[in-house]
Order: C-alpha cells, then structure tokens, then sequence
C-alpha cells in the first residue's frame, strides 16, 4: 500500500499559475528528492504534504485515508516533518527538544517515561549529538541545531519522513551521514521526501526524483531517468557538466 | 522521571508561611496560638472577627489574586511566545479600570465597582478578539499589536476620566489603578476559578511545552494550534478579569514570576504553571501583608511593594542566570 499519494494536487503559491497537477505515488522503502530554483514551491509543497497548508486543489492521502479528515494527532504518529528554518522561543535543552518527538504517542495525563528517554537518548546518540543533551539549543551552532533537529524526528519515529534541506549547515561527514541515515529508514520500509539543493546528493541518495520549475510544471520518476544535464540545465538555468565518480553521476556547474 | 513534585512542595511550604504569617501579622498582632483556637472553633468574639471576618478573606484574596495573574502571564507568554507579555498585555485591566473608574465616578459601592470592573475587562477581551481576528490571517504578532493600540485607547480614556473626576475620588481611583486589597472580601470564587484552572491546564501542559517551540512545529508534533490558542487567550483573560474584579489592577506579578521560576525551574509548562500559582500568590500575600502594616493604620497599593520586592529580586536573579 502507499504511503502517501497526492491527487490533482496544486500547491497554493499566490499569484502562480496553477501548472501541472502532482499525482505523486511514495511507496514504502522509497528516497525521493525534490529538486528546484529558490521559489519554485519546494518548502509549500513539504508543508502541504503535511497537512500545514491548504492546496489550492487536490488532496493528499497518507495510507489511503484523505490528510483533510485526519485529526492532527493521527497525522504526526504517521508521518514527520524536519523544518529548513526554526524558532526558538524559549530556551530548552537538547534532550528536551528531542523528547516532543513523544509528543503524538504520549496521552495528556501521562508523564514521559523511561521508554520515551531512552528513544530520544538514542536518537540523540545517532546525530552524534548525545553528548550536548543538557545543553541549551540557543548555545549550539547551526548545524548542531540542525542535527537536533532531525533527532527529534528520529525519536518521532515517523513511517513517512518529509525532510527540507535536512543536510543544511551541516559539515560535509554529517551531510553523509544523515543522508545515510534517512537511506536506512528507507531500507527498513519508511518513506523519504526531501528538497535538496544539491544534485550529486540527489544523485547519490534518491531513487525517484520530482523536479519543480518556478512557473509551477513539475515531473517525477525514477532518478536515472530525471536527472539528465538537459532537463537540469533547464531546471536551474544554468549550464552543467556530467562526470561519473564511483558509478553516480556528478554535475558541475560551469560558467 | 523529572523531580517536578520537590520544587512544587517547597513552594507549597512557602505559600502556608506567607498565609499564616499574614493573618497573625497586622495592627493587631494575633498570636499563632489564638489563630488555631480560632480555627478550631474555640477563639473568644474579638479573635473571631479579626480571623474569620478580616484577616483570612483578606489573605486568601491576595493569594488567590497573585496565583491568578501569575498563571494567566505565563500563559499569555507562551502564547504570545513574546517575553514581555503579561496579563495586561492585551488591553484587559484598561478595560477593567474604565469599568471601575465609572463606578466610582458615579458614587457607587464597591460590589457594583468589581460587576462594573469585570465587565469592563470582558468587553476589552472579545473587543481585542474580534479585531485580532480581522479577515485576515491570525497571528500572535497580530493579536500583540491589537491589544497594544486597544491597550492605549483603554489608557487614554483612564486619564480623561482622571482629569474630569472631582478631587475628593481620586485617591480611590489612584489606590485602584495601583492594585487595592481593601476592596477584596470574597475571595472564595476567585480560589474555585484558580483551582480549576490549575487543574485543567496540567493535561494541555505538555501541548503548550509544543506550542512554545512555534505553531509550525507543534502542529507538525500533533497539536490543533488554533483551538489551543485560543483556549490559552480565553482562559488567560478569565484568570485576569478575576484577578481584576478581586483586586483593582496589580502590576509586576504576572510578568515577572514566570521569568523568575522559568530562570530557577526550566521551562516545563507543566511544572511552570502550578508553581506560578504558589509563588504568585505567595509573593502578593506577603506584599500585602507590608501593604497594611509598614505605615499602619494607613495602607499602601500593594501594587507599589510588588514592585519593590518584585524589582530587585527579579534583578538578581537574571544577573545569575546562564
């Protein structure tokens, strides 16, 4: 069964046209990655996804049943959301941050028990961020943050994995090992979608691909079959060169 | 499991000192002892009236007032997610303060000054709702800003009443605007309102921990945002204009003790909400016991002695903070 389709979906972006309608299928075990110029609509796409924005048209189904009618709770015990930006509010620790990924499970008379502890200890402990768990978010840098972040959803433990630039501020050995990391949570039957703005990441990492253009067309399929110097170049209006390294294709932009 | 029962006790020992200090203490000092004999039935007509008719009400009317403004700024805060809210944020005790000084102004007693001052703080409440609500979007920013500029509207009709009033009232509107115990006589369902609510937000406790980190987030996390918020912004008001009715408007109370437990507890809401209740009352009960005994017969505004305990502890205590 899919995790998630969209039917007829058109993302609300005021004053676009309405372009071409996504009829999006994201099975279990899948890596998609959304690729597309600052503005084409990536973020209010994830967001629509999530039930966080209305569309213009269309409607989302997670596990065969229409977002619209879930209740919000329902949602975020199924499906998990990591923000390209965030607030910070009040100041909290790193392991409290960690511990709302409970929040969907927990009723509201119950108290985080050990289980719920040692789910965001361990999640922590995956980002490679265990050892700041009694720090204050507002003291780590960005791409702590970030890993912080993606630790919360990882204690959320969601089937369907929406990420918005989950390798943003990240050190080069931490954007491949959470891109790692999301690769197993597919291999172990979840469900990933992500923007990137890095093609060889794409590369690398998704096997379908949906490429979003700024006039609001839109195509998806499998990666090798997107992610061509042609329809990239016109993606990003920018000239590319193709090598092979490692057996995935590398892009490099020139001029 | 988090500790959350220790500091909740400490800060229950507290409240008990402050009470009973405050009924033994006043310009009639009466001994611990006579206050239990009286308790227990057995006190002679003197002590009877002094406890039971003038002392508790009082003290139970300024700790249930102090618990109230306390839980509705943190609430309001966390709301708001803007540091510098507090119960009156939004405009509420200038509408409470017109309704007041209206009594007042027209002679009558201090029951229909405290209707006149609850009704006034309901009217500024949907007045701030409804405009917040537009038709456009919702937002706290929004709702901030409409309750400011309301809030000035509020502030602007106070001083043109101020300068209309003949001079013999405006010592009781002054005492009024600065927070006045003297009014207070049945503080008993302001004590069932603040129960109830402290009771009720323990369960949405771990929701509003969500909401804090933002709205985005914490529908991400499973909370239906807009019902909360609202919920949070009626609640509040309701604490507020109880708080209001009860006491005249007392400033400092409800902005500083949540920073000051937020500094020293962290910010569980779940722990942060009835602990503001202990020490908000706490605080208000031992500044009202100065109030009436530093220059005893006569009375200060507690809302003066708030400030004044308020000011520098609140100081010390960021001055430490990490």
């Amino acid at each position: 069964m899919s995790a998630l389709t969209t039917e007829l979906l058109v993302i609300d972006i005021p004053g676009r046209a309405d372009g071409r309608a996504l009829d999006l299928d994201l099975q279990p075990g899948q890596v998609w990655g959304v690729l597309g110029p600052n503005g084409a609509g990536k973020t209010t796409l994830l967001h629509t996804l999530a039930g966080l924005r209305a569309p213009r048209s269309g409607q989302v189904r997670i596990s065969g049943q229409p977002l619209a009618q879930m209740r919000r709770r329902a949602v975020a015990q199924q499906l998990g959301l990591i923000f390209q930006e965030r607030q910070d509010g009040f100041p909290a620790t790193v392991l409290e941050t960690a511990l709302i990924g409970r929040h969907p499970y927990l009723s509201p008379w119950r108290m985080e028990g050990a289980e719920e502890f040692q789910r965001a200890n361990e999640a922590l402990a995956a980002l490679d961020v265990g050892h700041l768990k009694d720090r204050l978010v507002s003291t780590l840098s960005g791409g702590e943050r970030q890993r912080v972040a993606i630790a919360t959803v990882l204690t959320q433990a969601p089937d369907i994995w929406l990420a918005d630039e989950p390798t943003n501020h990240l050190d080069l050995h931490h954007q491949s090992a959470v891109m790692a990391l999301l690769n197993r949570q597919a291999q172990s039957g979840r469900t990933v979608f992500m923007c990137l703005h890095d093609l060889n990441m794409a590369a690398r990492w998704c096997d379908h691909v949906l490429l979003l253009y700024p006039d609001g067309e839109a195509c998806w399929g499998p990666a090798a079959e997107m992610l061509v110097p042609e329809a990239l170049e016109a993606l990003f209006n920018q000239p590319l060169a193709m090598a092979t390294v490692n057996g995935a294709p590398v892009f490099v932009p020139i001029v | 499991m988090r500790p959350l029962t220790i500091p909740l006790m400490a800060l229950a020992l507290c409240s008990v000192s402050a009470l009973v200090l405050s009924v033994t203490v006043g310009s009639a000092p009466v001994a611990l002892a006579d206050v239990w004999a009286v308790l227990a039935g057995q006190g002679n007509d003197l002590a009877n009236t002094l406890v039971l008719e003038l002392r508790v009400p009082r003290s139970v009317a300024a700790f249930v007032t102090g618990g109230l403004l306390a839980v509705a700024g943190a609430l309001m805060q966390v709301l708001l997610r803007n540091p510098l809210a507090d119960p009156y944020v939004l405009g509420l005790s200038g509408g409470a303060a017109v309704g007041a000084l209206l009594a007042m102004l027209a002679g009558l007693g201090s029951v229909v000054v405290s209707g006149s001052a609850f009704a006034g703080a309901l009217v500024a409440t949907l007045m701030v709702f409804g405009l917040a609500h537009g038709t456009g979007s919702w937002t706290p920013s929004r709702l901030l800003l409409t309750g400011v500029v309301v809030a000035s509207g509020w502030g602007a009709i106070i001083t043109l009443m101020l300068a209309i009033s003949p001079a013999n009232r405006l010592p009781g509107m002054l005492y009024w605007l600065m927070g006045d115990m003297s009014y207070a006589r049945a503080p008993w369902f302001a004590l069932v309102v603040l129960v109830a609510v402290c009771l009720l937000v323990v369960p949405f406790g771990r929701s509003l921990n969500v909401l804090a980190r933002g709205p985005m987030q914490a529908a991400a996390l499973g909370v239906s945002v807009r019902p909360l918020e609202w919920t949070i912004y009626l609640v509040a008001s309701l604490l507020t204009a109880v708080a209001v009715t009860t006491a005249g408007s007392i400033g400092f109370v409800g902005l500083i003790v949540p920073h000051m437990l937020r500094l020293v507890l962290g910010n569980d809401q779940r722990l942060i909400l009835p602990a503001c209740a202990l020490a908000g009352g706490t605080l208000l009960t031992l500044a009202d016991t100065l109030a009436r005994t530093v220059i005893a017969p006569e009375q200060l505004p507690v809302g003066v002695i708030t400030a004044l305990i308020g000011v520098p502890t609140f100081l010390f205590l960021l001055y430490r903070s990490r």
